[in-house]
């Protein structure tokens, strides 16, 4: 069977990033989930902020850089998105918005999408439905139930002693994990595979 | 091989006087920008069409009819015609007028444009850009190559009995490109038709220009208008040269920090990298287009962008001479040299006369059009015609 791919997407700024570490426990549980399902995947993970600049060029410009576009590709062709992002002024990062700006109004159309983001406490998690949910919605991406979100104290494990962070991290996974199952494989994105033929622009076939 | 420039028309302050052209300096500027091409070498200058400031090339045919009568070989062209908002039945007028007028020297380039409101103002919805080409391109197409047309369409009146006037110079069209940077639909309609196919890859990387041409190549070949070597094919360029490629960057480096579009994004350095944007000696350009052929196949048209962003008309016209004198001779030889005799130049009025007379299709001696129906007669005498009309609209 064809191992499917997984893109993470993470927003942190900082270098190392809890964004980063959450991005990373979604994604080894969710290939972990896959495993037990007896399907294999890879990860492909991409911290925006190694195309931060990259990402305001393209909005200028129109075009992304080559280093950009190997991301964005990255991004819409793969099997299922694990996007995650660090929560400013009670919502979504600048970058975080950016990038997702700049793709494709359908690139995410169909594509199972687990969601993360990380802030200072436990207050801010309900960003991720009011507002991190609305915009994958917009794009008519499959987003899973489960969102994740981590507050500086779940890296401590005391603050939620009855849903702690790994076990919301194992259900979003699991979630995700069967959203990718469920599906065949996804194939390179061929922009020219889909063009009408002229016949169908002049509305005779 | 054609080798040309074409302007986009912008009213931009020199960034580095602070001065600011009026809208009339910009106009005479480019007419003089036209005649300068054709006597430095060049064969081709095409003008932008735009509906709003700070671009002031709205009425293309009456630039291109005076340059017309300053100027004696060089082609003339569009960069773009507004395929999408003009009547179809507009240009065909227009153009046809213009072709007299300029003894074949004319051809065209449909673009759908890419300024929102342009759609609104003109009563368009921008959402049906690529399906107002396709109708009122196959409507252009028509009014050019049939004598009466009855026609009706999706988004403007219908037309009964109509003759687009005065019919195309020796009964054949001019030349059609199609520009698209990003559409593989246009692509497809270049194709359909055999017409050219023009990629403006002037902010676009490379890859992405060998996809769409290799794309339009494949699809002129499957509609059997010949090889996929033999498609018509034309690119973009943009260029800034001086004789030390130093002297070229530092003089070039305000106007592209300051320039429309690109301006305060990319460094000059990324993006040289990434576009055909050369700035430096005229061998580096020269080094660089004739490169362009490895990557989209031997090709017909070479337009570069030279008079943008704010530089003075004096610097643009020393461009030109540059260009037409040290680096257009040498790409011509260095394009002729491992072209095979198989690929076409890219068509003109005499090569499309010839052809067509050759085919049959064309009289030898193009006189008064054949009589029409209407000849002596008002619209309102034809009552068929004239129900038929009503009956479509009730």
């Amino acid at each position: 069977m064809t191992a499917r791919r997984i893109a993470v997407v993470t927003a942190g700024l900082g270098r190392p990033s809890s964004t980063r570490l959450l991005a990373d426990r979604l994604a080894q549980a969710t290939v972990d989930e896959l495993t037990g399902m007896g399907v294999t995947a890879t990860v492909e993970t991409i911290e925006l902020r190694d195309v931060a600049h990259d990402v305001v060029n393209a909005m200028l410009t129109g075009f992304p850089s080559e280093a950009l576009g190997g991301v964005l590709r990255a991004v819409t062709g793969a099997d299922a998105l694990i996007a995650v992002t660090p929560l400013y002024t009670t919502t979504f990062s600048g970058l975080f918005k950016s990038f997702i700006d700049i793709l494709d109004k359908d690139a995410l159309t169909g594509m199972p999408v687990l969601l993360g983001a990380t802030g200072g406490t436990p207050r801010h998690s309900l960003a991720l439905e009011y507002a991190v949910r609305p915009l994958f919605t917009y794009l008519h991406a499959e987003t899973v139930t489960t969102s994740v979100f981590a507050a500086t104290d779940d890296w401590a494990g005391g603050t939620d002693t009855v849903a702690p962070l790994p076990a919301r991290i194992t259900r979003g996974a699991r979630e995700l994990a069967g959203a990718i199952a469920a599906r065949p494989a996804s194939r390179p994105v061929d922009p020219f595979a889909s063009a009408p033929s002229f016949a169908e622009l002049l509305g005779e076939s | 091989m054609q080798f040309g420039i074409f302007t986009v028309g912008d009213v931009t302050t020199d960034p580095t006087t602070g001065r600011t052209p009026t809208e009339a300096e910009r106009i005479k500027a480019m007419l003089t920008i036209a005649k300068h091409a054709e006597d430095v070498g060049l064969d081709v200058f095409a003008t932008g069409e735009h509906h709003n400031p700070p671009f002031v090339p709205s009425s293309p045919t009456t630039m291109l009819g005076y340059i017309a009568a300053t100027t004696s070989t060089i082609q003339l062209s569009t960069a773009t015609t507004l395929i999408t908002t003009n009547d179809p039945v507009k240009i065909a007028e227009d153009y046809a007028m213009l072709q007299v007028i300029a003894d074949g020297r004319v051809d065209l380039m449909m673009g759908r444009g890419n300024t929102g409101p342009v759609y609104p103002w003109f009563g368009k919805d921008i959402r049906q850009g690529i399906s107002l080409a396709v109708e009122n391109y196959a409507l252009l197409r028509r009014l050019w190559d049939e004598e009466v047309v009855d026609w009706e369409g999706r988004f403007r009146t219908p037309l009964q009995g109509f003759t687009s006037t005065p019919r195309p110079l020796d009964g054949v069209a001019p030349f059609v490109w199609h520009g698209s940077i990003r559409s593989p639909e246009i692509a497809e309609q270049a194709a359909y038709y055999g017409d050219g196919f023009f990629h403006n890859n002037i902010f676009w990387p490379m890859e992405h220009t060998r996809s769409m041409v290799r794309y339009y190549r494949e699809r002129f070949e499957h509609y059997g208008h010949g090889t996929a070597e033999q498609a018509i094919v034309g690119l973009g360029g943009q260029v800034f040269m001086r004789s030390r490629s130093q002297d070229a960057v530092r003089e070039f480096r305000p106007y592209f920090d300051e320039a429309p579009v690109y301006g305060h994004g990319p460094s000059l350095e990324e993006f040289t990298a990434q576009t055909p944007l050369t700035v430096g000696s005229p061998q580096q350009v020269i080094d660089r287009y004739a490169a362009m052929r490895h990557d989209v196949g031997h090709y017909q048209r070479q337009l570069f962008l030279m008079d943008h962003a704010g530089l003075p008309l004096r610097t643009v016209l020393e461009q030109l001479d540059i260009l037409g004198g040290e680096v257009v001779p040498v790409l011509r030889a260095e394009m002729a040299s491992d072209r095979p005799a198989t690929v076409p130049e890219a068509p003109t009025h005499v090569t499309r006369v010839a052809a067509a007379r050759a085919a049959g299709a064309a009289a030898l001696e193009h006189g008064a059009p054949a009589p029409d129906r209407w000849t002596g007669r008002t619209a309102e005498d034809d009552l068929a015609a004239a129900d038929a009309v009503s009956g479509e609209r009730a």
